[in-house]
């Protein structure tokens, strides 16, 4: 009974690393680049959802499209003046410019909202479902629906829409689909844009699971994500969803039964074993260059 | 339809492309031959606004496009099946002929064309759901033909078309582009194979070292011995 609500726990913290992971992997499938700003648009998101339901006192749907739209276009802009200046530099440039943009965004929280952690309110009642001795809590349950939701939805639009195949076609060959008539620079807008708001809704529900925001909220999940899109194959995106959901349920289950203390261990762990046995992650593509 | 003047390309610090003229006129196959190195890829590359040139200009249809941007010279009626073929591999063939018709928005017609290109590369069709990376190189070379004649082009450009191909799929190939000029698309061919390529082409230019060393009708450049000896291997 212990595993199966061990198991459960992981499964809601999961779906969470698995939404934020999303971003990283459609990032660099289309610009080759991990994106370390990305658990602070996380971050900027949850602020934004909980001063959404705190302080305007918006609905919580209402409030977490709020927060996805802020995020997106922060995303978006984030690109247009940090990194598609670098687009043709060396990728490692482009890659600090990742990392200074992280802490930039962290200092800026620090110095707007300060360094204390704020409750966020309560927006999901507590109760859980009773089957026996296992529960599921409601939170869970909307957690759950929200990221698997989304996440058909995002797999429906790569597959099905006109700019979503286009993404595919640029993240396999810029100048090819360049010669389609497709704009990169819109596509890659769009990318940042989903990724980052699929990242906002994981800040609101990991705000609302833990139950706080803070400045420094988004280095960990966001880490985290970053195994678990590197576990999955980064640039996959069945990959990152995978790959979150395992790492979620490792976690849950040192957790109960190793210990706390060790979980997060056990994560990085996980991402050194990977790179040892197979680099290229559970779902991703045999890197071999094409001439 | 095509009018480039003074072209001049420059990668970097090298002058890749030194004051290059020619045209093309409605209806024709033109041919650039030359051999490597002579800068065939870069100014195809300069004609779909892949590359800037330095000085002089490219009009298309009376536009001069020198400025603007390779994504919006599509929508202007051109295409380019770059060298290499470059389809999109982890797509499938259906996928990859959307992607070519990316332009449009007329669904019924686009259907329509699509029924077309099936019919004249029946392999494509039997291989519709397939990855496109797991063609051989024949049919993935049919395929970036077909992707870029979903665009509906009045213009297209074609890079090497039979590179590494078997004799018999060369062939075809040029078969293909005649087709092409049959249906009303005018042609601008950038191929090795000068004798091929000379031969079902109506005019060429004989490019060296980033110049136009030679220009005229292509019978007669099949005939010119200088040329046979420098690039026809006779």
């Amino acid at each position: 009974m212990q595993f199966i609500q061990q198991f459960i726990n992981g499964v809601h913290v999961g779906s969470i690393y698995a939404l934020i992971a999303l971003g990283y992997t459609m990032v660099y499938g289309i610009v080759k680049l991990i994106n370390f700003a990305h658990g602070e648009i996380m971050m900027l998101g949850a602020y934004v959802g909980f001063f959404a339901i705190g302080l305007w006192g918006l609905p919580f749907p209402l409030a977490l499209l709020v927060a996805m739209v802020f995020s997106a276009l922060l995303g978006v802009v984030i690109e247009r003046i940090a990194y598609k200046p670098l687009r043709n530099a060396p990728r490692i440039s482009a890659l600090i410019t990742a990392i200074g943009m992280s802490l930039l965004l962290q200092n800026i929280a620090l110095v707007l909202f300060g360094p204390d952690p704020q409750k966020m309110p309560a927006v999901i009642s507590k109760e859980a479902i009773h089957l026996g001795s296992i529960q599921i809590s409601y939170l869970t349950i909307v957690t759950l629906v929200l990221a698997v939701g989304f996440m058909i939805l995002l797999e429906l639009f790569i597959k099905r829409t006109k700019t979503g195949k286009a993404m595919r076609a640029v993240s396999q060959d810029k100048a090819a689909s360049t010669l389609m008539g497709i704009d990169v620079n819109r596509i890659i807008s769009v990318t940042f844009a989903i990724g980052s708001a699929l990242g906002a809704l994981g800040g609101v529900l990991y705000a609302v699971a833990y139950p706080q925001v803070e400045p420094y909220m988004g280095i960990m999940p966001g880490l985290k994500a970053f195994v678990a899109a590197v576990l999955g194959g980064i640039g996959s995106i069945p990959g990152a969803m995978i790959g979150g959901f395992i790492l979620g349920i490792m976690e849950s289950l040192t957790k109960g039964y190793i210990s706390s203390q060790w979980s997060d261990a056990v994560v990085f762990g996980v991402l050194i074993l990977v790179l040892l046995i197979k680099p290229s992650g559970l779902l991703g593509k045999n890197t071999r260059e094409k001439v | 339809m095509l009018q480039v003047r003074d072209l001049h390309v420059y990668y970097d610090k090298i002058h890749a492309i030194k004051g290059v003229d020619f045209d093309v006129k409605p209806g024709e196959i033109v041919s650039l031959i030359g051999a490597n190195g002579a800068g065939k890829t870069t100014i195809l590359h300069t004609i779909s606004g892949i590359l800037k040139p330095t000085e002089g200009f490219v009009k298309f249809q009376g536009e001069n496009i020198s400025s603007v941007p390779a994504h919006r010279i599509v929508y202007m009626g051109m295409a380019h099946v770059p060298e290499g073929r470059r389809i999109f591999a982890q797509m499938t063939v259906l996928e990859n002929l959307q992607m070519g018709a990316f332009t449009r928005k007329d669904t019924v017609q686009i259907r329509r064309d699509m029924e077309k290109i099936f019919t004249r590369f029946p392999r494509l069709k039997e291989r519709m759901s397939q990855l496109a990376g797991t063609l051989s190189g024949g049919e993935q070379q049919m395929l970036a033909m077909g992707r870029a004649l979903m665009s509906n082009p009045t213009l297209i450009l074609l890079d090497e078309p039979s590179m590494g191909l078997a004799p018999i799929l060369v062939d075809q190939i040029f078969s293909i582009i005649e087709d092409i000029k049959a249906m009303g698309t005018t042609v601008l061919l950038v191929e090795q194979n000068a004798t091929r390529a000379l031969s079902i082409a109506d005019r060429a230019y004989v490019l060296e070292t980033g110049k136009v060393v030679m220009a005229g009708d292509a019978k007669e450049l099949l005939a010119n011995t200088d040329i046979k000896s420098a690039y026809l291997g006779g």
